[in-house]
């Protein structure tokens, strides 16, 4: 009877042990994750947490402290620059280490390893993980790991970094995992070299993997050359590049020439109705950013100003990581990646550096033609030439492996074939030639910037910078300004893959790289002052093809009120930096005015046409003109351009400027009468019957309680997980795209900064998130309100006699 | 007393054993306890219960109080548990509780069987 007992109450333990400690019967490990010594509670930082701490590790050099202030900004004082990597890799891991994991992990095509097959509804096995791997990335990083480690400087400071990541994570005890490992229930891996790589690619995917070539080569297949013209031209009227138009170029280097065949093989408008595949994801089309710098002539103080804000997707944790490293050799302040060593975009005791995405097209695809279904010989200069393989094996949380067989030509990997298409299935291959795939060590450029003195340092620096080509702004103490388009740019002739080539042989492979020198820049311009914002580099006076479609209307305001701006302050820089007004609504409401017959239009409808009307042109949070504004062009998008673009066989979007452009140049512009029907329609029939349908959205909106401008955009930060608890929603700030501060709904100004290169450095800055990427800290998101009112945080470059400071909270100590 | 004793020990024990084992080392700490400090199935049982419920309770709690709610209410909503910090806690104390129970009911039965 006893045993029974026994029995009985053992197997209601165990029972409640796997119940209670599996995710067999309930949604989470509910036990793994509520003992209160290993699970979430130990996550739960206490409110005044004290992060000082006194650390020996063998592979320090010397001795080191740092200071970290009301902020959590830690300030890294150390007695040589391997231990200053060393530590910073300490410091990323402390407070970003699964942030660093999972990004590394998406870069290699790996999520699936961590999150399983699918996500929700979404398909990461197909749509990231192969996708990645197929693009190419993990072959990318490993070549550029290689140049990487081949330079002294590069590899010491990475091996350090490495080195401080892996002290962290081999101290990690259960109840210090960060909290998404218990809720995702994996352990972190050992860092390496090759994850910073990657990074750096990731960055490259993000920022130089964001054209359309195969929607273009849709909309080629299905429009006249004219049509296709009208839709995405070449140059826009309202380009203000940023190089400012009338700089002279000397004559190219590298000359291109189209091949023969081009015009029968390749410009073969309106002649084909195949359908293509479609990238399964795309990096936001808006990621960009804007930054400028003016000279001592148009400063209050008399020295130059440099400004910059990267318009990245806003996540929790940040992409950023604000630090300063001192060493014998540097003194850099700034912001830092996560995964990797150095300062990103900041100041030294000198200079002061920052970016903005070039936007250029280093990407493009052939048509291959495989000898059979097995893929191992494919047509290439009239004979078959041998495929090589490279076998991507993909681990699937709780499934057996998937793997992958990818085929790489002379081109670059087959990212498209029967095996693998997601639009299209007919077995057409397609290889991708990405300037990514080329080895290239972007970690010098961030060794030698954190350490520049002068111009000449600051351009022996970029010229790592390959890819993703980026503009690159600078500022010194000297006065000096400049800026270079930089990046390792394919030389092409005119709109050389645009459109996917053909692939049976060498004629329409890049011919050759632009040069370096003949990169577009600038120094010390005549108007004082340089900007970038993503638009077009240069004028066609540059003599190389640059692409099109990169966005005008920031870099126009920029341009035009720095032009005007005079004897300017830091506080001036802010108010420009967080500046509402949507230019290209200026530009638009003319016409839109013009083309309305007011006396049509019913006594409700009148209401929100009156909104718009007599709007101010600024997105600020409580206005409700850019809401009326916003919905009603994109109806008008659709009315004019739906009836054309429904025959391209793909997601094929005009550029936002051409409808402008085109109905500011002619109100008959062509594409205003709806082909479908057999009256022709007038821009006010458009302009009327867009405004018509979008009455009960705003009648909607208006009952949602969003007919103003920051609730009806409703911008919020998600947690890498999007899991919404972690996340901040609802967040109160103004702005959107074609505006300075492009804040929109997921996606802008990822880091603020302002500086001043007086003698004593004055410094501004601010990103939406936290230092701390514990969801349970409170420097997880305390920045967050801070940047949605458009404030800042003065920049403190602490100095070492000044660790009796009151802004010191902590001091970690760190000696071998 | 005897009861006081048990559920004190239990609670020492499952606080020292979690600190080199996993979470479920508490049903060892309450079995262990019960076997040694025997008393009637029924007692043991709310021994066990008691120890984990006062150890998970309190130390989550603390725990808690000094996040000043900031994680429980997160993780609160995923759960989800609506967002109250204090069912965090109460369920946590009540998992501790639950297992702890039974670990100690069957440590009685155990000295029983004798």
């Amino acid at each position: 009877m006893k045993i029974i007992h026994f029995s009985v109450s053992l197997l209601i333990t165990l029972a409640l042990i796997v119940l209670l400690g599996s995710k067999m019967f309930l949604q989470a490990p509910l036990a793994v994750l509520l003992s209160p010594q290993q699970g979430v509670w130990q996550n739960a930082e206490p409110a005044d947490i004290s992060y000082s701490a006194d650390f020996s590790f063998p592979q320090l050099k010397g001795k080191a402290e740092v200071y970290f202030d009301e902020r959590l900004v830690p300030h890294v004082f150390a007695e040589n620059d391997a231990d200053a990597f060393f530590i910073q890799g300490y410091l990323h891991a402390k407070f970003r280490l699964w942030q660093m994991e999972f990004q590394t992990h998406a870069a290699a095509g790996r999520l699936s390893e961590i999150m399983g097959e699918k996500i929700g509804t979404t398909d990461v096995l197909n749509k990231v993980d192969r996708y990645f791997r197929r693009l190419g990335m993990g072959y990318a990083a490993e070549k550029s790991l290689q140049l990487m480690e081949a330079d002294t400087a590069t590899k010491n400071m990475c091996d350090a970094y490495t080195a401080g990541v892996n002290t962290y994570i081999e101290s990690l005890t259960e109840g210090q995992l960060p909290l998404e490992y218990k809720l995702l229930g994996y352990k972190p891996e050992p860092w390496n070299n090759l994850k910073t790589v990657l990074f750096i690619k990731y960055m490259a995917y993000d920022l130089a993997g964001g054209e359309s070539d195969f929607e273009f080569t849709a909309a080629k297949n299905a429009l006249s050359k004219i049509d296709f013209e009208s839709l995405v031209p070449l140059r826009q009227d309202s380009l203000d590049p940023i190089i400012p138009i009338g700089t002279l170029f000397d004559k190219p280097g590298v000359a291109v020439k189209a091949p023969a065949s081009a015009d029968s093989l390749y410009f073969n408008y309106n002649k084909d109705s195949s359908v293509l595949p479609a990238l399964p994801q795309k990096p936001d089309k808006d990621n960009g950013s804007n930054n400028w710098a003016v000279n001592g002539r148009k400063t209050r103080s008399g020295y130059p100003i440099l400004c910059n804000d990267p318009h990245l997707g806003l996540n929790l944790p940040s992409l950023w990581y604000e630090m300063q490293i001192h060493t014998p050799h540097f003194n850099a302040y700034g912001v830092s990646f996560p995964s990797a060593p150095g300062i990103i975009i900041g100041f030294n005791d000198s200079c002061a550096f920052g970016v903005t995405n070039a936007g250029r097209d280093v990407r493009d695809y052939y048509s291959i033609q495989f000898k059979d279904a097995s893929r191992s010989a494919y047509m290439f200069n009239g004979e078959w030439k041998q495929t090589d393989f490279r076998i991507e094996h993909i681990k699937i949380k709780n499934k057996p492996d998937f793997i992958d067989t990818v085929a790489y030509t002379v081109f670059g990997p087959v990212i498209f074939d029967d095996r693998y298409a997601n639009r299209n299935n007919d077995g057409k291959s397609y290889a991708v030639r990405w300037k990514a795939h080329d080895a290239s060590n972007e970690m010098k450029m961030f060794y030698q910037l954190d350490r520049a003195k002068n111009y000449d340092d600051y351009l022996e620096a970029i010229k790592n910078l390959h890819t993703p080509g980026q503009n690159c702004v600078f500022a010194a103490k000297n006065g000096d300004i400049a800026m270079w388009c930089q990046g390792e740019f394919p030389a092409k002739w005119k709109r050389q893959g645009d459109f996917v080539m053909p692939g049976t042989d060498s004629s329409y492979m890049w011919q050759g790289m632009i040069p370096q020198s003949e990169n577009p820049h600038v120094l010390n311009p005549e108007r004082n002052f340089i900007s970038s914002a993503n638009q077009l580099p240069a004028d066609t006076s540059y003599p190389y093809y640059i692409g099109a479609g990169f966005p005008n209307y920031r870099g126009w305001t920029i341009n035009k009120r720095l032009s005007q701006m005079a004897d300017i302050t830091a506080q001036d820089m802010m108010e420009l930096q967080t500046s509402n007004y949507n230019v290209f609504a200026e530009m638009a409401r003319p016409v839109l005015l013009q083309h309305m017959n007011e006396a049509l239009l019913a006594e409700d409808e009148k209401k929100y046409w009156d909104i718009f009307k007599e709007w101010n042109l600024r997105s600020d949070t409580g206005e409700a003109g850019p809401v009326v504004f916003g919905l009603l062009w994109e109806s008008l998008e659709k009315e004019v351009w739906s009836d054309e673009i429904s025959r391209i066989k793909s997601n094929f979007v005009p550029y936002q400027s051409s409808l402008l452009e085109g109905i500011l140049r002619d109100s008959s512009f062509k594409f205003v009468d709806n082909i479908n029907t057999p009256q022709k329609e007038t821009l006010s029939d458009d302009v009327m019957a867009a405004f018509k349908k979008v009455v009960p959205k705003l009648k909607a909106s208006e009952i949602e309680g969003k007919a103003t401008w920051a609730k009806f955009k409703d911008t919020h930060i998600s947690h890498l997980t999007r899991l919404v608890p972690f996340s901040r929603m609802h967040i109160p700030i103004g702005g959107g795209t074609h505006i300075i501060n492009a804040a929109k709904a997921d996606h802008g100004p990822s880091w603020r900064m302002i500086v001043s290169l007086t003698p004593e450095t004055e410094a501004y800055g601010v990103y939406p998130a936290g230092q701390n990427g514990n969801p349970g800290s409170r420097y997880y998101d305390n920045f967050i309100d801070t940047w949605a009112n458009g404030k800042y945080y003065p920049l403190w470059v602490m100095k070492k006699e000044e660790i009796a400071d009151k802004k010191v909270k902590f001091k970690m100590s760190f000696s071998n | 007393m005897k009861l006081i004793a048990s559920v004190l020990l239990t609670a020492l024990l499952s606080f020292v054993i979690c600190l080199y084992m996993d979470w479920w080392a508490i049903a060892i700490a309450a079995f262990v306890v019960a076997v040694f400090i025997h008393q009637k199935p029924l007692k043991s049982f709310i021994t066990g219960f008691t120890a984990l419920f006062l150890l998970w309770g309190s130390l989550s709690w603390w725990i808690d109080s000094r996040n000043e709610h900031l994680l429980s209410g997160k993780l609160s909503l995923l759960l989800p548990l609506g967002g109250s910090s204090f069912l965090m806690v109460l369920a946590t104390a009540l998992i501790g509780a639950l297992v702890a129970g039974f670990a100690a009911l069957a440590g009685s039965y155990a000295r029983e069987k004798k």
